[in-house]
């Protein structure tokens, strides 16, 4: 008999109470930084998060039992410190008397109903291998989510990116809920067909190169990533559909051939992208040069202020309210970071990229210890979304890459995003209880007929 | 699959590490050059937001910080706008100017020699404060200034300075017409900006500092440049016979020019000191043409021309003598005309070189750097820039000045019960302006505490009217007895 996990659930809720102070105490710092008073509503706004954390934490204990401890804290932390991130900005943009300042009102909704969904997977997906009979349905889907913003009537381009749907009033990013499919697709086809990937081909130099007719996944996934570089003029999701894609591929037949191919046509969608589409080439300067394209337009502006802002928030911030996170442009979703970095600092910054580290951390180790390749895939795909997507943006506010639009996991306003992340958690808790829960004892009930049997003495004459 | 998840594992490591690495570049190393980025508004309205060390004259705050209710803290505010505001400059959110701008560090508390008052404020987590800056203005002198210039009829365009000649301390320094660096502080920055466009479009030029930015011919009081020239050369003293007569006909050239009152000096032969007494255009013309355009220049720049002395207050101009000038422009320069142009705190540097021996100090307007808590910090020392003359030439050159205000041309400046040393100046403009009016000065000619140059470059008088010695004058006289008296 092997090693058996433990279930940790009291851990959890410890880390659950931590993980409150810090979105609770967040919602308090702002009121006392900004309006000198600790806010009226807190009361209510705390018991409000409360009561859907410990939801959350109430159905793990019931449905999923051996699930990791540590994931759900590390969300529900940076949830809750987004929260109060964004009431910050709202109170400023009130004062300023913007139309748009109640994004920490809105997004509170959200995250409910991503609580909500939350608990729905985890109490209808008893076991994700279900999961894997989706995999062409999960994959159209994804697919047609892409293509929803090109439609008449409900597609909308909103700030020059053409990923926006508009149902009965909402916006939605479908996008946003396309990329869990898209996971759930790709490791659906790959656990199926990782041996003919993995295993025809030649053999160039050190590295071993696919069939030319394995190729065909591949092209078509990059034929999508390129479509929603052209039409939809989205850098951030082209990059991480194809980046995620390429992981998962490497995952499924472990040929670092197939990354070599990949390379090479990102590289050369890459250079295309930057010879054809001016819009690339435009982020591509201003991340070499930022402090040339100030006064242009379109320019530079938001990404410099959004570096002296940093700059100047530097090791430990000016503390909440002290700021002028409402300099740079869409603050409270691409560039939320920068917001943090001006206002905590650098330790604020640097915790909040640990937790997405750990949550990468945490969703790889589930991988390595998912008893089926399904799941180990699964959890694969869904780190290496978190993590692409962190570093894509992180990297991009921080000018360590160029700038490409997408939204922070669980700290950005924005529904769909939010909504998609909480799914994204619960699919690992799912995997994650599956792989830690004692495996089925497979030995027959009866032990000591059997070895009555195997132990009988033979006599022979 | 195990090992490509490893791979991937590290693959992510290194991801997290890079976004780590770089945050760190970003809010820590590369900070502080963020923070110098001229563009970089977060700065600014926090330097903005800074209770200010204030500005000081005498014992009175020329220009303080007082608690405002808004987001900014705290709203500047001058006492007596429109008299210090060519010194103060102002101090608005998009810029500052005088010595707003000269002495920021300090008034915003950001200076190196601050830096144990910033720590204990670190400490005891107090606002930080800026330090004071004390002027060497004397407060009764910029009265008398401001005052004169303010008397003149009309919207009058004009600039006086004091110096004290023996240390080079400005005691007054006034520019008319002016601004109120109030309206620049208010933090309506939308109507700041509009003051901002406006003044600087108006073309009486009220946000230049005429004191030390406008350069123009110093007419008839550059004789004392000659003069001194001439003397150096060895060859003349106060008694030595120069040309006089009506007219002086240009080197090659078939021009003549007159006397300004078209009178003949006196005679063919005149003393040096007759000349100056009744400022004799001819005889400075030929001594300038004699001299030629080298030794003027040299006499020119050792008295400060062809550069900036000034430290403390930005804008300045430099007083120009060109060295390439040809023979007949050479002559003109000896009476302060052609190419030959200076500000009036560069021709009140000639006269406190004069009446300071020879000696060329370097004129500054801030005495002292104090901390919040008044503690000095830093106090300026006197310097000599140059040897302009020798101190004989020194006592020959006060001797006629003296003799030119008590009966020649610079009369309006007499002093009852000591004498003046002094020189007028009436320089010819383009096209049809009126004359610039000039008078430099000092006083007591023994002893001598004040230096001044007053330049009337636009007023509402009559051209007739117009001399340095009767519109200068009295101002120069007005400005010596308040230091002299005090």
């Amino acid at each position: 008999m092997g090693f058996v996990h433990r279930r940790r659930r009291g851990a959890e809720l410890f880390l659950l109470v931590l993980a409150l102070v810090v979105g609770i105490g967040a919602y308090a710092a702002v009121g006392l930084g900004v309006e000198g008073t600790v806010p009226a509503d807190l009361v209510g706004y705390g018991g409000w998060l409360t009561a859907l954390i410990v939801a959350a934490h109430v159905t793990v204990r019931l449905v999923a039992p051996y699930a990791d401890p540590v994931l759900l804290p590390l969300v529900a932390a940076l949830n809750g410190l987004g929260l109060a991130v964004l009431r910050r900005l709202d109170l400023t943009y009130e004062a300023n008397g913007l139309d748009q300042h109640t994004f920490a009102r809105q997004q509170l909704t959200w995250m409910t109903l991503g609580v909500v969904l939350f608990i729905a997977t985890l109490v209808l997906l008893r076991d994700h291998r279900v999961l894997q009979r989706f995999t062409y349905t999960a994959g159209l889907t994804g697919i047609l989510l892409l293509i929803l913003p090109f439609l008449p009537f409900v597609g909308r381009e909103i700030n020059g990116a053409r990923i926006w749907i508009n149902v009965a009033g909402f916006s939605f990013q479908p996008g946003e809920v396309a990329k869990v499919m898209l996971v759930i697709a790709f490791a659906g086809y790959l656990v199926l067909h990782r041996d003919a990937l993995a295993l025809a081909g030649r053999r160039v130099v050190f590295v071993d190169l696919p069939r030319g007719r394995d190729l065909g996944p591949i092209m078509a996934m990059f034929g999508v990533s390129m479509m929603i570089l052209v039409l939809q003029n989205d850098l951030g999701s082209s990059l991480l559909f194809f980046g995620l894609f390429l992981v998962m591929l490497y995952v499924a037949t472990e040929r670092p051939g197939w990354l070599v191919v990949g390379g090479l046509l990102f590289g050369a969608g890459a250079l295309a992208a930057y010879t054809f589409v001016g819009n690339v080439q435009n982020r591509f300067n201003f991340w070499l040069r930022p402090m040339d394209y100030y006064d242009d337009s379109p320019g530079s502006f938001q990404l410099v202020e959004a570096l002296f802002g940093q700059g100047w928030g530097g090791l430990i911030g000016r503390g909440f309210g002290n700021g002028f996170p409402e300099r740079v442009p869409f603050a409270y979703s691409d560039f939320i970071v920068s917001t943090i970095g001006e206002e905590l600092g650098l330790t604020a910054v640097m915790a909040i990229i640990l937790c997405y580290g750990l949550i990468v951390e945490r969703a790889l180790r589930i991988a390595l210890i998912s008893r089926d390749g399904f799941g180990k895939l699964l959890a694969v795909g869904l780190g290496a979304i978190v993590a692409l997507q962190v570093f894509v943006v992180i990297g991009g506010v921080t000018g360590l890459i160029p700038l490409t639009g997408l939204t922070t996991p669980f700290l950005s306003y924005g529904g769909s995003s939010l909504v998609a992340n909480w799914v994204v958690v619960a699919l690992l808790l799912r995997v994650s209880d599956q792989a830690r829960r004692p495996a089925p004892r497979l030995e027959p009930v009866d032990d000591s007929g059997a070895d009555s049997e195997t132990t009988q003495v033979v006599k022979l004459r | 699959m195990n090992k490509p998840i490893r791979v991937v594992s590290v693959f992510c490591l290194v991801l997290f590490m890079a976004l780590l690495v770089n945050s760190t570049y970003l809010m820590y190393v590369r900070a502080d050059s963020l923070s110098d980025d001229p563009r970089n508004r977060r700065i600014i309205t926090a330097t903005f937001s800074r209770e200010r060390g204030a500005i000081l004259v005498g014992k009175e705050a020329i220009a303080r910080s007082v608690p405002s209710d808004d987001r900014y803290k705290f709203q500047r505010t001058y006492s007596q706008p429109l008299k210090y505001a060519p010194i103060t400059g102002y101090f608005s959110w998009f810029n500052q100017t005088g010595v707003e701008r000269s002495q920021n560090a300090v008034l915003a508390g950001d200076d190196s020699r601050l830096f144990v008052t910033r720590l204990v404020d670190m400490l005891s987590n107090t606002d930080p404060q800026g330090g004071n800056v004390q002027l060497t203005v004397d407060p009764a002198a910029q009265d008398a200034a401001w005052a004169g210039l303010d008397a003149l009829p009309g919207d009058a365009q004009g600039a006086v300075v004091a110096l004290e000649p023996t240390t080079g301390r400005v005691l007054a320094m006034v520019s008319t017409p002016t601004f109120d660096p109030n309206n620049f502080a208010s933090h309506d920055f939308g109507a700041v900006a509009e003051l901002g466009e406006q003044l600087n479009n108006d073309p009486r030029d009220p946000l230049i500092n005429r004191a030390i930015g406008t350069t123009l011919p110093p007419g008839s009081t550059f004789k004392l440049v000659t003069a001194a020239a001439a003397i150096e050369s060895g060859d003349y003293d106060a008694e030595s016979m120069v040309p006089g007569g009506f007219r002086y006909q240009l080197p090659q050239s078939t021009t003549t020019v007159p006397n300004y009152d078209g009178g003949n000096c006196g005679g063919r032969r005149i003393t040096m000191t007759q000349a100056l007494q009744v400022s004799c255009n001819v005889t400075f013309l030929s001594l300038a043409n004699e001299l030629g355009t080298e030794a003027m220049a040299d006499q020119a720049e050792a008295f400060g021309f062809n550069s900036t002395a000034l430290e403390d207050l930005p804008g300045q101009a430099e007083s120009l003598y060109p060295r390439d000038m040809d023979a007949p422009q050479t002559a003109l320069s000896g009476i302060g005309q052609s190419s030959v142009t200076a500000t009036p705190l560069q021709m009140a540097m000639v006269a406190a070189a004069i009446a300071n021996d020879g000696d060329v100090m370097r004129p500054y307007v801030v005495d002292e750097v104090r901390a919040p808590n008044l503690s000095v910090l830093d106090r300026t020392d006197p310097t000599s820039i140059s040897k302009a003359i020798s101190s004989s030439t020194a006592d020959e050159l006060t001797e006629m000045m003296v003799a030119t205000v008590a009966s020649g041309t610079a009369s309006p400046a007499q002093i009852p019960g000591l004498d003046v040393a002094g020189k007028t100046g009436t320089a010819q403009s383009t096209g049809d302006r009126p004359p610039y009016a000039w008078f430099v000065s000092f006083a007591p000619a023994d002893d001598p505490q004040v230096a001044v140059a007053v330049l009337v470059q636009s007023s509402d008088t009559s051209p007739d009217e117009i001399g340095g010695g009767r519109l200068g004058g009295p101002i120069a006289k007005s400005v010596m007895e308040a230091v002299i008296n005090r």
